[in-house]
């Protein structure tokens, strides 16, 4: 059906701008009506955490979000997508991942957008470290069971 | 020979990035792999205590335990993800 939507998928240390992220998918087309986007911040843990690490796999962290956005693409009538990972040294308040789906009409764009994200913190090889303000090194983050349940709910539909 | 790949404190506790290594004949699966890994000495023990937490992808595609190692040329190993 829509076979021609080629996700855009960038693993890297730069920032990226929401709103320049946004026009370049909706750029020259007409037949967008809805884009939804979702942007993940590094949080300062009330104030303990100074930065994250985030380790990735050079290759599979493309790899995989290619293949989850596939998948959304697979399932949903969308027009296109951006994900965006950032990996290195982030800040409490700084950018860390961003997911941009586009559609004819908004439910495509939100399940779609909401279905990437919830794929992709379960399987995007990417893994975040612990700094804290203290210079002390507050360890590996552990996987949240909530966020496999979250990734599970889209299995039985 | 097959490339192992280290990720997060897999990599810390085993103390090196990857390793390029010939796999014996008697490890069929990830499982005998993981297995066989932590008996390789003390920081292999204490990457690979819990086999069954350590995730693992063959030719940079998500495996489960069961699937076999055959014909793989870069096998990777690490902890549940805590990406997004």
């Amino acid at each position: 059906m829509n076979a021609a939507v080629v996700p855009m998928v960038r693993i890297q240390a730069a920032d990226f701008d929401v709103a320049a992220e946004i026009a370049r998918l909706t750029q020259g087309r007409a037949d967008i009506g809805a884009v939804v986007t979702f942007t993940g911040l590094c949080r300062d843990e009330q104030g303990s955490l100074s930065a994250l690490e985030l380790e990735h796999y050079p290759g599979m962290a493309e790899a995989e979000i290619a293949r989850i956005a596939g998948e959304a693409i697979a399932r949903w009538p969308l027009s296109g997508i951006t994900v965006i990972h950032r990996f290195g040294r982030i800040r409490p308040g700084e950018n860390i991942v961003l997911v941009v789906a586009a559609s004819t009409h908004r439910q495509a764009a939100f399940d779609g957008a909401s279905f990437l994200m919830d794929y992709l913190k379960s399987r995007a090889p990417f893994w975040k470290k612990e700094h804290r303000i203290d210079g002390s090194e507050g360890g590996w983050v552990d996987a949240r069971e909530s966020d496999e349940i979250a990734a599970a709910r889209w299995a039985g539909q | 020979m097959t490339k192992l790949i280290y990720f997060a404190w897999v990599r810390e506790r085993i103390g090196k990035t990857e390793e390029d290594i010939d796999l014996p004949a008697e490890v069929k699966t990830v499982r005998d792999l993981l297995l066989w890994l932590k008996s390789r000495g003390e920081e292999f023990e204490s990457a690979l205590q819990h086999p069954e937490v350590i995730r693992v992808a063959i030719n940079q595609e998500h495996v489960d335990h069961r699937e076999a190692v055959a014909g793989a040329r870069e096998i990777a190993l690490f902890p549940p993800m805590t990406g997004g």
